[in-house]
């Protein structure tokens, strides 16, 4: 490894080898995108992710490292300063790695690219490619660089000190609000994947005693012994999954676990509000290990599973829903397809991981460019496996899991009948027998992303190993491995939210700081709890779903938080005097927030009531008038909370679109400031003290 | 640093792994902390090894840290 980086000067041999890599990813793509026979194999999909992820990092990463940022392995990082064996700790970047992907690693890649499978394969798959090699990597490495030369500070305090007061406390609204929608929308995600599902619903409940258990073990008995503890908590999970198929088979004990979506919301929003109170080692970090390590592992089981079974797409590669009608979420490809599909591509929050403990861990700055553009090449790879996990499904079986009741019906032959029709050809049969194979008693309707994900996964991991009698079994341990990791969000990010909320409370109110005080801290996280509570039982009583709703504002709220991210980049590379470059990320932030922006002001004012929140609140209030009830309202009251849920809707809209036009204003203030400062005016560290020797 | 070549250090190779394993979870490496106490404050008593993972959990929980991804 140089002492900084350079462009090297390459003899003909890696140039004939990167030469090859370039023809092979163009011919695999060619054939992903041109081949007309029946099916592509999902393997040209991979291969071609593969050359793309190897050729931008080859070259387009070490461009950035070299000519934009001008790493320099010599300059003395945060833990190289002042390393007190606990946040700053210089760790070995294979090592760092690990952590830094366990953390940006989520359920967002898994369920974004699912939904956007119904318009095709291709239209996805090119911008989860394009996407994380110019917009989602990119934020990735500059924010860790830019946290970096800033002693590992956070996205907020960047914000404040680069863009002033102003800017930072804008921005710490978004995240908020932010946070709000997501554990809404990732709390739907659970709630759709068990409502009317004994067996995965027993599975999941068992995981909170399971986790209790590992608790008190790793707490009293077997202090520390982290790795001992998940293996014994691995092995209950699967006696769990086991039990659960038990549980499901009788009819009584199956009555006592089948719930309805209303009922799941309910009981989730009591967890989230007591586990996020309760001592961290009791609930929230035994379970937290857990899903760690299940993510990871189920991502490498996914991975081979890939590359032995060597499944076939059999969706088109461009169904005709690019038109904007498609059942699954609503609204054309430019820029519903971009909001859908987030975190794959680009993720928002990953600037807030990239500005937390991994900069403080870097043991030299190079390392930023593994460690920032790698590990997101990483997480496209996943969003990557996960559309090819859609895709192998029947299109029909697809549209059934994925469509709403109001549109398909509720039985499988209404179902078979208006998929056919959409030129997806399924028998009621094929329907019943997906949901027999599975173990469950209906697959309609459950859209979210999770059980579409699991049935293609248990497809493909049966298809690996255990055959069609294991597709039940690897059905809830796909359905088990999402739920766990989401429902450790919603612990964490409960608690984060209180904190977010008591901080900027406390701007206000100095007494609503204290994290020691029991009513501050109870009235703070009742707060976060109602407000992704609000929106979650408004998805969950949603005829469309909810996920129709919901994802696309998660989408917009992620992708405005990444256009944030990247303008403070772009100020920054101003202020460093390097604005020749900054078409590096000012063009990624620009993209993104024409994309939020456009969607944000379709949302709020398209005239179609599936997709505008106005037209469809003056849809309900019209049959109001005319004293009529539209579903799903049943009451009168029930017309009035719809409206009222769109009038909420557009509001956050409207939040996130102010949001990002004043940080947009405020990033094009601190150019021209920084444009009339003759001087470098970034406040880095680290440049006064000695060198490292290498 | 060479972790391709052919006398490879299992033993190192699986402490690695280890550490990546905790790490992902938060907790850094113990013997790396019980190391830079020696070095770097000599007269200080470093904390035990209980007591440095309930600290290292108590942080990333406690301050609004442990941020998760969607």
């Amino acid at each position: 490894m140089s002492q900084t980086a350079t462009l090297p000067r390459a003899g003909v041999a890696p140039w004939l080898v990167w030469g090859g890599v370039a023809v092979l990813g163009a011919a695999s793509l060619g054939i992903v995108a041109l081949d007309r026979g029946e099916t592509v194999n999902a393997l040209w999909l991979v291969i071609a992710a593969i050359c793309v992820y190897l050729l931008a990092y080859r070259f387009y990463s070490l461009f950035i490292a070299a000519r934009v940022l001008g790493l320099d392995d010599r300059r003395p990082t945060p833990a190289a300063v002042h390393p007190d064996g606990l946040d700053y700790v210089p760790t070995n970047r294979f090592v760092l790695f690990g952590h830094h992907f366990a953390a940006i690693a989520g359920a967002g890649p898994l369920v974004g690219p699912v939904l956007a499978a119904q318009m095709g394969y291709l239209p996805g798959t090119l911008w989860i490619l394009v996407g994380v090699v110019f917009a989602g990597a990119v934020q990735d490495f500059v924010t860790l660089f830019i946290s970096t030369r800033r002693d590992g500070r956070s996205l907020g305090d960047m914000i404040r000190g680069e863009m002033g007061v102003f800017a930072g406390t804008v921005a710490s609204v978004g995240v908020l609000a932010i946070m709000v929608i997501l554990l809404a929308v990732l709390a739907l995600v659970v709630v759709k994947a068990l409502a009317n599902s004994p067996w995965a619903t027993f599975t999941v409940f068992a995981t909170i005693p399971i986790a209790f258990v590992m608790g008190i073990y790793a707490r009293f008995l077997r202090p520390h012994r982290v790795l001992e503890m998940s293996a014994a908590g691995f092995v209950l999970l699967i006696g769990s999954i086991w039990l659960g198929g038990i549980v499901a088979a009788s009819p009584a004990w199956a009555a006592a676990f089948t719930f309805s979506g209303t009922s799941l919301a309910l009981m989730l929003i009591g967890y989230g509000f007591i586990a996020s109170v309760l001592p961290v080692w009791m609930i929230l970090a035994p379970r937290d290990y857990l899903s760690t390590f299940l993510k990871i592992g189920t991502i490498l089981a996914l991975a081979v599973g890939i590359a032995v079974v060597m499944p076939e797409l059999r969706m088109p590669a461009v169904s005709r829903f690019i038109d904007g009608t498609g059942p699954v979420f609503a609204g054309s490809l430019f820029p519903f397809l971009f909001i859908t599909i987030a975190c794959g591509s680009v993720s928002g929050f990953h600037a807030l991981v990239s500005s937390g403990t991994t900069p403080k861990m870097l043991e030299r700055e190079g390392q930023a460019r593994m460690i920032g553009y790698g590990a997101m090449l990483m997480e496209s790879g996943v969003a990557i496996m996960a559309l090819i996990a859609a895709c192998v499904l029947e299109p029909g079986a697809y549209f059934a899991m994925n469509a709403p009741a109001a549109l398909i019906g509720t039985d499988v032959s209404s179902a078979a009948a208006k998929i056919s029709s959409w030129g997806f050809i399924i028998t009621p049969d094929a329907l019943t027998q997906i949901a027999h194979d599975v173990g469950e008693k209906t697959i309609l309707s459950r859209a979210g992303g999770a059980p579409t994900l699991a049935v293609g996964m248990a497809q493909i991991l049966s298809g690996a190993l255990g055959g069609r009698a294991l597709q039940a079994f690897w059905y809830h341990f796909a359905i088990l491995f999402e739920a766990l990791f989401i429902l450790t969000t919603v612990d964490a990010g409960t608690r984060v939210a209180r904190f977010m909320i008591q901080d900027l409370a406390g701007m206000a109110v100095p007494a609503l700081r204290k994290t020691q005080s029991w009513a501050a801290n109870i009235g703070a996280t009742a707060l976060a709890v109602c407000g992704w509570g609000y929106f979650l039982v408004q998805g969950v009583r949603d005829p469309l779903g909810g996920i129709n709703t919901l994802w696309p504002l998660f989408g917009i709220s992620n992708q405005m938080l990444a256009a944030i991210a990247l303008t403070l980049c772009t100020v920054v590379l101003f202020k460093m005097k390097r604005q020749r470059f900054a078409a590096v990320t000012a063009a990624p932030a620009a993209w993104l927030a024409i994309c939020t922006l456009t969607a944000g002001w379709e949302k709020i004012f398209s005239p179609v009531p599936a997709i505008g929140f106005l037209s469809h609140a003056t849809k309900f209030s019209a049959a109001l008038a005319d004293s009529k009830l539209l579903a799903p309202a049943k009451s009168v009251a029930d017309m009035h909370q719809v409206i009222a849920n769109d009038y909420v809707d557009c509001g956050l809209t409207a939040l996130f679109m102010t949001v990002v036009v004043l940080m947009l204003a405020a990033g094009i203030v601190s150019v021209r400031r920084a444009l009339a400062d003759p001087r470098v005016s970034t406040r880095e560290f680290g440049h006064e003290l000695p060198l490292l020797q290498s | 640093m060479n972790c391709l070549c052919f006398n490879l250090d299992f033993s190192q190779v699986a402490k690695r792994v280890r550490e990546t394993a905790h790490l992902m979870v938060g907790v850094p490496d113990y013997d790396a902390y019980v190391a830079h106490m020696a070095a770097n404050h000599p007269g200080a008593v470093p904390m035990a090894r209980d007591e440095f993972w309930r600290e290292r959990e108590a942080t990333r929980f406690g301050s609004g840290r442990g941020l998760r991804c969607c």
